[in-house]
């Protein structure tokens, strides 16, 4: 055994120790000065010293940056004196670091055969006085997540051995046993009591008992997760009976649209549209809530590897060429002491989710170039992370391919290990204070590179044809994939023959386990040695590990034994319906009663370093926003590439001057109003964007992520429908189709008798096509002395808003939508920026005018006069920090140049007098760096520098 | 005849799509093959002119970016690659084929196994980041993919882009490329040097003009809508990336 030590030669900045002092200093431990991270490898060898040198000179070790050193002694040392501390942090035994495959394979490389095993491992020298309890709070907070690491002891040997596995077919009695040992066993699984009656029904029916791993593919096809059965359900409501929600509300829209650029919707892993007539689009938004929850690093990047694997998935299989994410959290200054034990602190969820994000997307090649970052203090112990992926592929393979009987079982990609067992079932369930203890197995890990070959290949293999059918294997690992697959024909599988990260799996294992990175093909019998040869020649696992039939029968086979034997048709038709009881009754806050102050810099400041709205760019730089060289309008824009874009466009031929547009569209502060009017407002919102960086709604598709609480809950659940309900309506009046989409229910948290549920959160997600991505505009003033309208009403609606939080308040005023109204002024919007007219368009939103008209400023670098009297009013509105800061929906700021007066006019408000579109100039962009904004009796109520503006809106992310 | 180019793939290569397009554009007939190709004589690099080491991270940028591709050059392809620089031809190492060619000992000089004198280290910023930056020339360095450019604006997206050097190293070094600001000063700090470089270093070539690495992207500014300005200054018909590869792809139809 051997143990090396690299660290960085002591004259050179330690970025990754600065960054640790920060962090330490941000958790109050000030008496730190420096902190130095040694990397330490574990060798599992017997090496000579030449051999051993040649591996830390040749790869370990950087000769101008870095020392190393070797022993073959395995001490941690302890030194402990009250100035300097070690503490050296590996992972679990059974987590499986990525770089330790990487080592291997390079060792090898080195022309070195004798390493049996890599362990890697860090090395922290702590600097300044710390008391025991500090030291144990930098470990908790900082440097340890016990879900997948922990401190190595003094003496502790990094080299495990794997459980040997003896196969025991395991049968679980449920015919014959009494009451409460079948409710024991209903509750492992996670049944209902209407499902478990049914499955006793099935097996009294075979005559015999199930098997363990019956009973688990049960389970797991049966989740919340799987198979959304709350939005299946029988639903009464207000009187009526919704028979399942989603056919109801979402798909009917779809169905009723029929747009024949629809290529694909709700029945595959993302949603196919139509992006040129030979090449489509592909998307999907997804969430990875609980696992951010316990390990964000590692929740987040599985979450991303997850999400890249549907469109990849999707027709015969699509390559992902953009990346999208909507993260929800406390907020980072949340009171550590206030943090309830076995949660996280919400800043240390973010920073992980962001690394695990851009460390996987990064990684994979795939531009990061639009989301969103929300806070409140429900995100506490359910953080919400919502990863997307748009994907290219060629139009005639949108559709999902069918297999034959006789077609071969093939996985490809990762192997298969304990990860994630399990996953579905925890992410259907209630997190409590004990999650993090028990829920480690189901924490997955991740190896973006492994996910990259498998894209590379998959692509190769899909233009030769050489298969006829793909799905990726997510939650519920090969059971949920291939059981799906086989719905309509039949399957058997010999589990021994799927590839194994290590020994001393069960056959029930391999079936569950959520381990990353694999897809599942139908490969013709004449096509699996083309290939085989095709993914060896990459360096790519496949592995044929079954057939499919025509019996409608899902066997499972270990070693030569029949393991499991269920009917495909009691399988995904056996479930019965739920029945839940829903209800609505609108909740009555305090309306405001402050007065308006006369200056309103303050508040307009304050709004802006607010967390929801100030500058996210700390961590859009992370990600990378330019590979694959498609980007138009990048996320950052402005004069010095620092403002808030709207949407984003890509190019996803570099070819063509045709675009794809994305954006996204949340305010969780409105769903706790009125769920309805939140959906309606997100919708809105994402076709603002839209519309505001030039496109239009000749052709936009929407996805819906719900998140929620309990749905158990009446209340809850009516607060769903109202939500669903509204989508119907928008979508049908819009003309935007919904083409897919994902629910996470139970998002809530118990501490002692108390439950925490987070707000309603409905995330939509739209993607348009620009037929010529040279019309694209920015949200940023381009010239002074261009005039400034408003686009659109506004009402009294502070309902939610930023503007009433800050105050204290929420309100009751939600903003509401007239879509009919929206369609026609966003219709004519988009006609008049086709023409050229309009020079910077950026739609309200939170912060109302305010915000966006100093957003607009500081992003061009140029001062803006505003007149608040020339705003137009839906309803007599007497306070102009309401005219200001209000929320009304369907409202744009646009820029457009003095000479080009009459020909806007002209087109928004068209020749008829009819024109329902509200427009006004309210201002006129200026030379000098400063936002003026004067009220109705001409007093001036907001004067502040572009400096100070954006310094407000800057400070608060500049980590 | 067009000129070859062969770029090179490896695990984890994720520029190659946008870097086959800078080339065609440029003119050339480029071939994506990937390292095991080449390892196992399935492809000659002998048959092209040009050859690139495109972004990414490649194995992950495990133990340290570039290191486990840039150790398969030097083990696996070593001679190959040696035998393609004495007949004169190109080879461009972008972003992570920089650090890789610097790694395998391809640059500032082929080191023929001497210790190293110079790597690319963490950013001092400690972290990935991706932004625009403005690069001035060095007109007296000998690099065939610089000549007659002045000035570029480009993207940077990278964690390990800092260039260090041993103790008087420097000074042998064929500096091509400088961070620099606006108007081409290159004397500049942070953000305008986005990862501390040394001496603002931004890219190196070897002695005779034909080795050249740099952290920035020059294939992700080749159409006039990838500036991040296009908006208020109108999209021109080509980025400033183009000019290198024209130049790259002039010098070789000479051979």
């Amino acid at each position: 055994m051997h143990r090396v030590e690299v660290s960085l030669k002591s004259h050179l900045p330690d970025a990754r120790g600065l960054g640790l002092v920060r962090d330490m200093h941000d958790l109050g431990i000030t008496t730190i000065t420096k902190v130095g991270v040694v990397d330490v490898y574990w060798l599992d060898a017997d090496l000579p010293s030449d051999e051993l040198d040649l591996i830390c000179r040749g790869l370990l070790a950087d000769p101008v940056t870095q020392h190393y050193h070797c022993e073959s002694v395995f001490s941690v040392a302890g030194e402990v004196d009250t100035d300097y501390h070690t503490v050296e942090v590996t992972y679990n035994a059974g987590v499986t670091d990525p770089v330790e495959a990487t080592i291997g394979k390079a060792i090898r490389d080195l022309g070195v055969s004798g390493v049996r095993a890599v362990k890697t491992a860090k090395r922290y020298l702590l600097q300044g006085r710390l008391d025991e309890k500090q030291l144990e709070v930098i470990c908790n907070r900082l440097l340890v997540n016990p879900i997948i690491q922990h401190v190595v002891r003094p003496g502790e040997i990094g080299f495990p051995q794997n459980p040997q596995y003896r196969f025991r077919l395991n049968q679980i009695d449920i015919l014959g046993q009494d009451r409460v040992s079948l409710l024991s066993v209903r509750q492992q699984f996670g049944f209902n009591e209407d499902e478990f009656k049914a499955i006793i029904a099935y097996f009294r029916q075979q005559g015999r008992n199930p098997f363990d791993v019956e009973l688990e593919t049960l389970a797991q096809t049966w989740s919340e997760h799987c198979v959304h059965k709350t939005f299946k359900a029988k639903i009464s409501f207000g009187g009526k009976t919704i028979n399942n929600l989603l056919k109801s509300t979402i798909v009917k829209a779809t169905n009723e649209l029929a747009k024949p650029w629809c290529l694909s919707v709700f029945e595959d892993n993302a949603g196919v549209i139509d992006f040129d007539g030979h090449w489509a689009l592909c998307f999907k938004v997804e969430t990875h809530n609980h696992p951010s929850a316990v390990e964000p690093y590692g929740g987040a990047s599985t979450g991303i590897g997850g999400v890249v694997r549907d469109p990849l998935g999707t027709g015969l299989g699509a390559r992902p060429i953009l990346n999208t994410d909507v993260f929800c959290f406390a907020p980072p200054d949340f009171p550590y002491e206030k943090v309830p034990r076995g949660v996280l602190h919400p800043r240390r969820i973010f920073k992980g989710v962001r690394a695990g994000v851009a460390d996987y997307g990064n990684r994979l090649g795939i531009p990061t170039l639009n989301g969103a970052i929300l806070f409140d203090e429900r995100y506490l112990a359910n953080p919400l992370v919502f990863c997307g992926t748009l994907g290219l592929l060629p139009g005639k393979l949108a559709k999902r391919g069918q297999q034959k009987p006789g077609d071969l079982v093939v996985v490809v990609g990762g192997r298969t290990g304990r990860d994630g067992i399990h996953g579905v079932t925890f992410a259907s369930e209630q997190l409590t204070e004990e999650s993090s203890a028990v829920s480690y197995s189901s924490v997955q890990v991740g190896n973006a590179i492994v996910e990259k070959k498998v894209i590379d290949i998959l692509l190769q293999a899909r233009d030769r044809g050489l298969y006829r059918r793909i799905t990726d294997c997510g939650g519920g690992g090969l059971s949920s994939a291939v059981g799906e697959m086989a719905a309509e024909t039949g399957v058997s599988v010999y589990l021994d023959k799927v590839p194994l990260k290590y020994a001393g799996l069960s056959y029930s294992e391999i079936w569950v386990s959520e381990s990353q990175e694999r897809m599942v093909l139908a490969v013709p019998p004449e096509c699996v040695a083309e290939l085989m040869t095709l993914f060896a020649s990459e360096d790519v696992d496949a592995a044929v590990i079954g057939e499919f039939n025509d019996d409608r029968r899902l066997r499972l086979l270990y070693q030569g034994n029949l393991v499991g034997d269920l009917s495909l048709e009691f399988l995904h038709e056996g479930r019965p319906q739920l029945q839940r009881e829903a209800v609505w009754q609108p909740p009555r806050y305090t309306e405001p009663d402050f007065a308006s102050s006369p200056d309103l810099t303050g508040a307009l400041l304050s709004i802006l370093g607010s967390w929801d709205v100030c500058s996210k760019e700390w961590v859009i730089r992370q990600y990378d926003h330019e590979v694959q060289g498609g980007s138009v309008l990048k996320p950052l824009v402005g004069k010095n590439n620092d403002g808030p874009g709207d949407a984003a466009i890509i190019r996803p031929l570099l070819d063509s001057e045709k675009g794809a547009i994305v954006a996204n569209g949340i305010n969780p502060k409105y769903g706790q109003i009125d769920p309805y009017w939140m959906a309606a407002s997100a919708i809105d919102e994402v076709l603002r964007q839209i519309v505001a960086v030039g496109g239009n709604l000749g052709k936009v598709a929407l996805l819906d992520n719900f998140c929620w609480g309990n749905t158990d809950r009446p209340d809850m659940l009516g607060a769903l429908v109202r939500a669903a309900q509204a989508c119907y309506d928008m979508a049908t009046v819009y003309q935007a189709p919904f083409i897919s989409g994902k629910d996470s229910l139970y998002n809530e948290f118990q501490i002692d008798d108390e439950i925490i549920s987070i707000p309603h959160t409905l995330l939509i997600s739209a993607i348009s096509v620009i037929e010529d991505v040279n019309c694209a505009i920015s949200m940023d003033f381009k010239q002074a002395g261009d005039l400034v309208y408003i686009v659109g009403s506004t009402q009294n609606e502070l309902g939610g808003s930023e503007y009433l939080k800050l105050k204290g308040f929420v309100g009751n005023d939600v903003p509401k939508v007239n879509p009919r109204r929206a369609k026609e002024l966003m219709d004519k919007l988009s006609t008049a920026t086709e023409k050229g007219l309009v020079k910077a368009c950026h739609d309200c939103s939170e912060g109302g005018i305010g915000v966006a008209v100093a957003e607009m400023a500081f992003a061009g670098g140029l001062g803006v006069k505003i007149q608040l009297k020339a705003v137009p009013l839906g309803e007599p509105i007497d306070r102009e920090d309401f005219i200001l800061f209000s929320e009304s929906n369907s409202r744009f700021l646009v820029e457009v140049a003095a000479e080009n007066q009459k020909a806007f006019e002209k087109v928004m408000k068209g020749t008829s007098s009819k024109s329902l579109v509200d427009l006004a100039v309210i201002g006129r962009v200026t030379e000098d760096e400063v936002l003026e904004i004067y009220g109705r009796d001409g007093s001036k109520v907001v004067a502040v520098s572009l400096a100070d503006l954006k310094e407000a809106w800057q400070k608060p992310l500049r980590w | 005849m067009a000129v070859r180019t062969l770029i090179l793939r490896a695990p984890g290569t994720n520029c190659d799509a946008e870097t086959m397009f800078a080339f065609q554009q440029a003119g050339a007939a480029v071939s994506l093959v990937h390292v095991n190709q080449l390892i196992r004589h399935e492809e000659q690099l002998a048959d092209y002119q040009i050859m690139v080491i495109p972004g990414g991270f490649t194995y992950g940028d495990d133990v340290a970016a570039g290191k486990v591709l840039a150790n398969e050059l030097r083990l696996k392809l070593g001679e190959d690659i040696l035998r393609f620089i004495e007949d004169g031809k190109l080879i461009l190492g972008i972003c992570n084929g920089f650090q890789a060619l610097v790694k395998a000992g391809f640059l500032p000089e082929l080191s023929g196994g001497a210790q190293p004198q110079l790597t690319l280290a963490t950013n001092d910023s400690g972290k990935f980041e991706c932004r625009w930056v403005y690069l001035a020339v060095n007109q007296k360095s000998p690099c065939v993919f610089t000549r007659g450019i002045d000035r570029l604006y480009l993207p940077v997206a990278h964690g390990e882009g800092k260039v260090v050097a041993l103790p008087g190293a420097l000074a042998d070094v064929n500096i091509a490329l400088y961070y620099a600001d606006e108007q081409g000063n290159t004397n500049v700090g942070y953000p305008a040097n986005p990862n501390g470089s040394t001496g603002n270093i931004a890219g190196i070539c070897d002695g005779s003009g034909r080795i050249f690495g740099l952290m920035p992207h020059p294939e992700r500014h080749i159409r006039g809508t990838q500036h991040p300005q296009w908006t208020r200054q109108g999209a021109r018909e080509y980025g400033d990336g183009l000019a290198l590869f024209r130049n790259a792809v002039a010098w070789a139809k000479s051979l």
